[in-house]
């Protein structure tokens, strides 16, 4: 499992790169689209300076872009680049194109109508607040091109398992098929609101909509979206960085357990986003908050985990007592720029999960639940984490696939650094402001922190000030990441014969043990199917029941329905 | 499998039977709930505020683009308020500042929360999810005094 290369083909190499390319693009108008909201929260502008629109067409963007494009995207590309290196077969390149062009199709259908401002109506697209059909059929071929990805690399997983029976599948493959088992079923809920539900009435095919079932189909999927985000950072959590950091993974066992664990726990515990909704009984809410700390549970032994893999390397790197190993790891090696982008996303990731843990809390969600507490804790998690391994992933797999040394080493190594200092800050901002009472998805600068106002809410500004600083340095070190990132896709490329083959850091595993009863997802897909019907056939019943009344379209313009 | 790594799933497992139990402990002893499913109430499409016992008030809120009805409660302290809330036309809900009140109004269904007043003062609340262009303005607040010769409602 050490070092060795994999000579993808040309197409499949050009089609890597555009996936990677493309949606950074997007990512960098979706960060743009933050920095902005922070400056429209402080009051500091009233309209977007380049964009234009109000706060919520840039929320949308926002949320959009960044959490649903870019992270799909990168999903896939990595998918493509491991799964046929780690399993030494070539990716069929017809259907990996099909499904990058769809994607693409989607992303950018999407992205018109919401700059257009025919679709502000966030990522969450809740009804009955309608959008225009462009959105919902974006959003459809986006997730229908993943599929088509995920398709493309089944066979190729049976195949290799029926040609190296009694073998372990490599963990970078279990991995990247466990995200996109979850991600299949996840989005066969929001297909089904969408198709049936949102499609057919923003098209007026449909009267009305029941909006609280709407809500929990969308839930369904939108939990275990943020695994689908968290799922890819986890293998380059396991799979790349003990060896960057010149040692072992601690144990190999872990990470087949914490993946099979995902795969049960992820989806059956939606309806904690909706604890302070009507229509649900407390009892079933209280199921979906056991299976959600259960959930917890692969988090915390992979915190253990990759905690021994970095004390196996920082020993091997020459460390000695108790503490010291934390000191000898390759934080500022402008040859490893790579490890700062993992390490910084776990240390964000213990206040991440942290905050986790209290959001998912059952009654302590009212404290927090919808005030600016939640994009205070998301942030430390998709804008953390996720997207500091997905930032470094992508350099290093532009590197890779288009045959071209990295570039400004120096600021990709320090990028995730800066990015960090003001993550917490924004955080800390939007977290204390949320424990006050300040809303979430709300332009402050309007209302509550205009002292012009009769909503002035003094005690707030110090807080939505920190998110200005704290946002203004996530860009700025984004910024200084895309240096680097560009300056590498258009460098000269230095592509020899040697140069054309694609090699990622592999770790060797420290413990490696049999766990033949990890070696298959079957069971663990009926299990995940039975805790689906028996946690959501309840909530569903009592949607369904409790509802009196359905929901004719609107727009966020106008108290009047559309229709 | 590793010593250390056993010792660490079960401080893991414990971890988190801990905090789950001290939920429990804390629905049980200290009544703390989430909302539930409300069956035994009519649909309303006006807000009202009246009185259901010596201290104890029942409160019909309507929330709409872009205002809770009624947007102002004035009440006497030591009030419990029996708080019913639903749209009228899209999504809405609020948290009502130090107070364990945080519901979603979502169209065609009715919340429902039980909340007591013991100390003087204003409880702000804004909404808190996006519901359009002027979201922003959407606020109201309890105001809780000493004495309120007859308990009233602003804006509605
Ligand atoms: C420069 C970096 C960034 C800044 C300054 C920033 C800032 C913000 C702000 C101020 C909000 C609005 C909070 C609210 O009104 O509720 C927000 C929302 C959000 N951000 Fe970011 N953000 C950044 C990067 C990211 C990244 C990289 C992601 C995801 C990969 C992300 C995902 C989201 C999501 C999903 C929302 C919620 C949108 C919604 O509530 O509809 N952000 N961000
Ligand atoms: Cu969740
Ligand atoms: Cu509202």
């Amino acid at each position: 499992m050490s070092d060795y290369s994999f000579r993808f083909t040309k197409s499949s190499k050009y089609l890597n790169a555009a996936l990677i390319i493309i949606p950074m693009v997007l990512l960098f108008i979706g960060i743009y689209g933050g920095l902005m909201q922070t400056l429209f929260r402080a009051g500091i502008i009233q309209s977007d300076p380049f964009v234009g629109g109000d706060y919520y067409k840039g929320l949308t963007f926002h949320g959009v872009l960044n959490a649903i494009v870019f992270t799909t995207f990168f999903a896939v590309a990595l998918g493509n680049a491991l799964i046929p290196y780690s399993l030494k077969k070539p990716l069929n390149t017809k259907v990996a194109w099909a499904s990058g062009i769809l994607m693409l199709a989607g992303s950018v259908l999407a992205a018109i109508v919401i700059l257009m401002g025919e679709a502000t109506v966030l990522y969450t697209f809740y009804p009955p607040l309608k959008a225009h059909p462009g959105f919902y059929i974006g959003l459809t071929l986006l997730v229908v091109g993943s599929w088509v990805a995920f398709f493309n690399w089944i066979p190729m997983y049976l195949e290799w398992r029926k040609e190296n029976e009694g073998k372990k599948t490599p963990l970078a493959v279990v991995g990247m098929m466990t995200t996109f088992i979850i991600w299949l079923v996840a989005t066969l809920a929001v297909a089904v609101e969408i198709l049936f539900m949102l499609l057919p009435w923003s098209l007026g095919l449909v009267d009305q909509i029941n909006v609280m079932l709407a809500r929990t189909l969308f839930w369904f999927f939108g939990h275990p979206l943020v695994y689908f985000w968290l799922l890819p950072a986890y293998v380059m959590y396991y799979v790349f960085m003990p060896k960057l950091a010149g040692g072992k993974l601690f144990s190999d066992m872990a990470g087949r357990l914490v993946f099979m664990l995902f795969i049960i726990f992820s989806i059956p515990v939606g309806t904690h986003h909706q604890y302070m909704d009507p229509a649900i009984s407390s009892q079933w809410k209280l199921v979906h908050g056991i299976f959600t700390f259960a959930v917890a549970l692969p988090s915390l032994i992979t915190a253990f985990t990759l905690a021994a893999s970095l004390e196996h390397a920082g020993r091997k790197n020459g460390a000695t007592g108790l503490f010291d190993w934390m000191w000898k790891l390759p934080y500022f090696d402008k040859e490893k720029w790579f490890f700062p982008f993992l390490i910084t996303g776990l240390i964000i990731f213990i206040f991440g999960g942290i905050g986790g843990i209290v959001n998912a809390s059952y009654s302590m969600n009212t404290i927090v639940h919808n005030t600016a507490w939640i994009p205070g804790h998301f942030h430390l998690t998709v804008a953390g984490p996720v997207l500091l391994a997905f930032l470094g992933g992508s350099l290093y797999m532009v590197g890779q696939f288009m045959g071209k040394k990295i570039r400004f080493k120096g600021f990709a190594m320090i990028s995730p650094y800066i990015y960090t200092i003001g993550l917490l800050i924004m955080s800390y901002g939007l977290k204390v402001g949320g424990l006050m009472g300040m809303p979430r998805r709300t332009n402050t600068g309007a209302s509550y922190a205009n002292p012009d106002s009769v909503l002035y809410q003094p005690d707030w500004v110090a807080y939505i000030d920190m998110s200005v600083i704290g946002g203004s340095i996530m860009f700025i070190a984004v910024v200084i990441y895309l240096v680097s990132f560009f300056g590498t896709v258009f460098s000269k490329s230095d592509s020899t014969e040697e140069g054309s083959v694609v090699t990622f850091p592999i770790s060797e595993p420290l413990h490696d043990e049999p766990s033949t009863w990890l070696r298959n997802f079957k069971p663990f897909i009926i299990i995940l199917i039975i805790l689906i019907v028996l946690s959501y056939t309840p909530v569903i019943y009592d949607v369904i029941t409790t509802t009196y009344d359905t929901s004719l379209p609107y727009s966020p313009n106008s108290p009047v329905p559309l229709r | 499998m590793d010593k250390s790594e056993k010792l660490a799933l079960s401080l893991s497992g414990l971890l988190l039977i801990v905090f789950f139990g001290a939920l429990m402990y804390a629905a049980a002893a200290e009544d703390l709930e989430v909302p539930t499913c409300i069956t035994d109430m009519d649909p309303f499409t006006t807000d009202t505020l009246f009185q259901t016992s010596e201290d104890t008030y029942e409160l019909h809120m309507i929330a709409r683009m872009w205002a809770f009805q009624p947007s102002t409660i004035r009440l006497p302290v030591g009030s419990t308020v029996d708080m019913y809330v639903t749209s009228q036309d899209i999504i809405h809900g609020f948290k009502v500042e130090n107070k364990n009140v945080n519901l979603m109004a979502v169209p065609g269904a009715i919340n429902y929360v039980r909340v007591r007043f013991n100390e003087p003062g204003e409880y702000f609340f804004a909404c808190h999810e996006f519901c359009g262009a002027a979201h922003h303005t959407m606020a109201g607040r309890f105001v809780i005094e000493e004495s309120v010769d007859e308990p009233e409602t602003i804006g509605g």
